[in-house]
């Protein structure tokens, strides 16, 4: 059945109906990429958007203070809340919810940093060695804050790569010192990070921020990860157990937003896939319904040449043609149609895709834009395969009726002389 | 090589049934030159039909080259018609968009003879019905004579025992239509058996037996011998 012959025959068919021929596949084409169109949209929506979270780890969660908005426990509201050294204890022996925990202390007014005739004022974080894993912080060069750090509330900074330029230059920083205001600080590590967020911020340790710039034990915010969960309820939960610990501790309301704001990434995170999935369960739903209008073109018009061919099918049929051998005629042009026209608008699809994406690349590297909300709008080599897959089903799917149609043709009716 | 015994056909239409072939009875052998005379609607293509397992008959028994022809299914009867029939019709059937080449090379390609030998076989044939420079045009671009001659060569290239031609001449005019009685002859000489369906009389005398039917049954047999009678008989009608 799968001989040159069988081919010869069909080519010779399809030439004979170019225009049909086209129509046909035009619209089998227009399915496949329409749906790689949306595919790969949705994809690069998905790549873009999971790229923001990437800034992190998908499991961070953010807690910080306020004033409290509803009284409790005969307390009237306005009431301002503080975290201190000691929640930073309590969160660390959360248990099983909590990985890691890392405070900060907000450092008071603008610091000045100044090395030699060099100096700017920038973003200074207090915080633990814990925060590395858990923050977007890449150390390019010497190494990050670690517990003697903290422990000895020694005056150490990680810099980021420009402030690096800013105050070194083209100098090595690490060893050097950079004064914060009038307080030497001993560079021990650079970051950088290529979307350019945290290169303008340096780290201390939050011990001897708090020690230098007269914290005392006082905490402004904290960062934890926490277990990872699947779904949305038990990230919620997570977030609702901690909320409920500090609430007790400062003695506020546990649902009171205002008092104690906390930020579940993990939460965000799953529901953002999930709409992702529904996008792509719709992105799927579209582009089968539009494959499928192109296959039943596809359908009409063999049954149509079939109908044409009737008396063609006749004269074969009478010099020895089986009904498989018919029906194998109808159904490989069918198929040849669908997978020849859908291959071409895969590669169209796929092609204005890596396009797009060639041209994101471009600006990307042309530094335009930190915040991307479209990447890599490609498809992938298995979607592209399993297209190619249904392509092929429903081109037998399309030529299934045509063909026994065709296989019922009785050679003495369609050999008939009408005239 | 053909036997039938009792042979009944009718189309059903709805509630009406038409009884075409009442009982018929006919023994045809091998190497016979046979022409079908009847009037119009009098069964002959309903006949022929069967003896080609083209179509079913209701009652009686089909035996063909000593197999009986009975109940077979479309595969079973596309390969007894591709190995022992071929087929000449009125209308020819060449198929439009084949070159003649590609049309008499068809019944091979059912056979699965490869293309080039199908081919190569297919232009012997057609040289040898004086067609050889028309081998690689359209049925559309020949004339009525030459496209039955494609058809000819198309009927004989697997190299059948029998040809069935159904009103081979009644498209074509009267010189091309002896040329063609001609190449039957010729054919018949070779030693096939060449059964036609004609409504002339002129053409059914070149035959060597003649079958009339009538009311679904065979009226009357002319032989070889009194066909000089017939001949007569026609010219004096
Ligand atoms: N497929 C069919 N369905 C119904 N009736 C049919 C069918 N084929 C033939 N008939 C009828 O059967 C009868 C015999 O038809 P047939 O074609 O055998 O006649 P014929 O002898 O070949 O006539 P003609 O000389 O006109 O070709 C006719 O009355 C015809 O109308
Ligand atoms: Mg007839």
């Amino acid at each position: 059945m799968f001989d040159v012959d069988v081919w010869q025959e069909i080519f010779s068919t399809i030439k004979k109906n170019k225009l049909r021929t086209f129509l046909t596949g035009f619209s089998v084409a227009w399915g496949i990429f329409m749906l790689m169109i949306l595919l790969g949209s949705g994809n690069g929506l998905q790549n873009g958007v999971t790229q923001q979270f990437s800034n992190n780890s998908i499991n961070i969660m953010w807690l910080w203070t306020g004033d409290t908005s509803i009284p409790f426990e005969g307390m009237k509201e306005g009431r301002t809340i503080k975290f201190n050294n000691a929640d930073y204890d309590y969160l660390k022996d959360k248990g099983e919810n909590l990985e890691n925990v890392s405070s900060r202390y907000y450092l008071p007014g603008t610091i000045m940093y100044t090395y030699k005739n060099e100096y700017g004022s920038f973003e200074t974080s207090s915080c633990h060695p814990a925060l590395l894993g858990m923050e977007k912080v890449n150390v390019i060069s010497g190494r990050f804050i670690n517990d003697l750090d903290m422990s000895d509330f020694r005056k150490v900074i990680v810099i980021g790569d420009n402030i690096k330029k800013a105050l070194f230059k083209e100098e090595d920083p690490i060893g050097k010192y950079v004064k914060l205001n009038s307080v030497p600080f001993k560079v021990i590590g650079v970051t950088f990070d290529k979307d350019r967020r945290n290169e303008r911020t340096s780290y201390i340790p939050v011990t001897t921020a708090q020690r230098i710039f007269n914290g005392a034990d006082r905490v402004h915010t904290f960062a934890v990860t926490t277990k990872m969960v699947k779904t949305v309820e038990e990230a919620e939960a997570i977030t609702d157990k901690v909320r409920e610990g500090l609430a007790k501790r400062h003695k506020f309301d546990p649902t009171d937003k205002k008092a104690m704001g906390s930020f579940n990434m993990l939460a965000q995170y799953i529901r953002t896939m999930k709409i992702f999935q529904a996008i792509k369960l719709f992105v799927w739903i579209i582009g089968i319904g539009t494959l499928i209008a192109g296959i039943v073109g596809v359908s009409n018009i063999m049954l149509i040449l079939v109908k044409e061919r009737t008396r063609e099918i006749g004269i074969r049929k009478a010099l020895g043609a089986t009904p498989s051998s018919v029906i194998g005629l109808v159904l490989l042009e069918s198929i040849l149609i669908t997978t020849v026209a859908g291959y071409l608008g895969l590669m169209v699809g796929v092609g204005i895709m890596e396009a797009i994406n060639y041209g994101l690349e471009q600006s990307l590297a042309a530094g335009g834009g930190d915040r991307m909300f479209f990447l890599n709008p490609t498809v992938d080599f298995t979607t592209a395969i399993t297209s190619m897959v249904i392509l092929i089903v429903s081109g037998a799917l399309a030529g299934y009726l045509p063909a026994r149609k065709a296989a019922n043709v009785k050679p003495i009716e369609a050999l008939r002389d009408e005239n | 090589m053909i036997q039938i015994s009792n042979l009944h056909k009718s189309y059903v239409m709805g509630h009406n049934s038409l009884h075409v072939l009442k009982g018929l009875e006919l023994d045809i052998e091998e190497g016979e030159f046979v022409s079908i005379m009847g009037s119009s609607g009098s069964g002959k293509s309903t006949l022929l039909n069967i003896l080609g397992i083209l179509d079913d008959y209701d009652l009686g028994t089909y035996y063909l080259g000593g197999k009986l022809i009975q109940g077979l299914n479309e595969t079973k009867a596309a390969i007894t018609r591709n190995e022992m029939i071929g087929f000449i019709f009125q209308s020819f059937n060449l198929i439009s968009f084949k070159n003649a080449m590609e049309n008499v090379a068809l019944p091979l390609y059912y056979q699965k003879v490869s293309r080039k030998k199908r081919n190569q076989i297919a232009l012997e044939y057609l040289d040898r019905l004086g067609l050889k420079e028309w081998a690689h045009h359209l049925p559309s671009e020949m004339s009525g004579g030459q496209k039955q001659r494609v058809a000819i060569a198309r009927a004989l290239i697997s190299q059948p025992q029998i040809i069935l031609a159904d009103e081979p001449t009644g498209a074509l005019d009267s010189t091309t239509s002896f040329e063609v009685m001609d190449i039957l002859k010729e054919i018949n000489d070779q030693g096939k058996t060449v059964i036609i369906v004609t409504h002339e009389h002129d053409i059914a005398a070149m035959t060597k037996k003649i079958i009339r039917l009538k009311d679904g049954v065979i009226e009357e047999v002319i032989k070889n011998g009194d066909l000089q009678l017939f001949k007569d008989r026609v010219r004096t009608e």
